[in-house]
């Protein structure tokens, strides 16, 4: 006899937003991913707070360092979101980076009273997962930084 | 997303409505300085009706405590709800700032 899924437990939401280098549509993209985690029943503190800080600080590196707010380039996010877990590909047009070296521990004292820095630090400690690798050849071309996080 | 500045007494007490992101820190930053530059002193950041807040508005808000007291003045917090407390302890600037749970309380506190 077959288990007994829950009714959701087949869905699966792709999506693929393409924005120029412009932090004015970082809040727009960031609703569009977590509107489908909100109906594929997210945790409440993950809609309010993981999804949205990590994502937009991902889309963030990618249009200001990666990009250098460059108007021709562009940033494009895919997501792919079911009941199991969340994950999206920020992929920016620039060099590459070492996500490791770049990390700067922001709960250190020198660094607590610094302005900036806390980008990648926050996104590593909001999901379960965070990669970075070349894009290869796929567009847009640079780097890919993916965010993966499981659904609790 | 809107930032509101009132007095309230003697204190400026700005409500951040929305996001505090790197789309509109500069905004923030920007009213906060006028109001330091007309020798407003004690400066009460409310946020009751705030979403999410990125490492660029967190980094603003550094900013401007240290400017305000660079100038003799104070910044405080007020209505951080659970997801923000967190964001605030991850990064340990629940040790920076003054932070109190309601608005009145952070008002008494000055």
């Amino acid at each position: 006899m077959a288990a007994l899924l829950p009714p959701d437990a087949g869905l699966r939401v792709s999506l693929e937003v393409v924005i120029p280098s412009d932090v004015a549509y970082i809040e727009r993209v960031v609703d569009l991913v977590r509107h489908p985690c909100a109906e594929l029943a997210y945790n409440a503190h993950q809609l309010a707070l993981n999804v949205p800080v990590a994502l937009s600080e991902a889309i963030s590196n990618a249009i200001l360092r990666a990009n250098n707010e460059d108007p021709i380039k562009r940033v494009l996010v895919r997501a792919e979101i079911d009941t199991r877990q969340l994950v999206v590909d920020v992929m920016d047009e620039g060099e590459p980076f070492d996500l490791d070296a770049d990390t700067r521990d922001a709960t250190d004292p020198e660094n607590l009273e610094r302005e900036d820095g806390r980008g990648l630090f926050l996104m590593r400690a909001l999901m379960d997962r965070v990669e970075r690798f070349d894009a290869n050849g796929a567009a847009p071309g640079g780097n890919v930084v993916r965010l993966t996080l499981a659904r609790v | 997303m809107s930032f509101t500045i009132k007095k309230e007494g003697e204190i400026v007490v700005v409500d951040v409505e929305g996001q505090l992101i790197v789309g509109n820190r500069q905004e923030l930053k920007q009213k906060v300085l006028d109001e330091l530059e007309r020798g407003e002193k004690k400066f009460l950041i409310d946020f009751a009706q705030t979403g999410y807040i990125d490492s660029s508005g967190l980094g603003v808000l550094v900013s401007l405590s240290k400017k305000i007291r660079e100038q003799g003045g104070e910044l405080r917090l007020a209505n951080l709800n659970d997801d923000l407390k967190t964001l605030f302890e991850l990064t340990k600037l629940d040790t920076l700032f003054q932070i109190s749970d309601t608005r009145d309380r952070a008002l008494a506190s000055f």
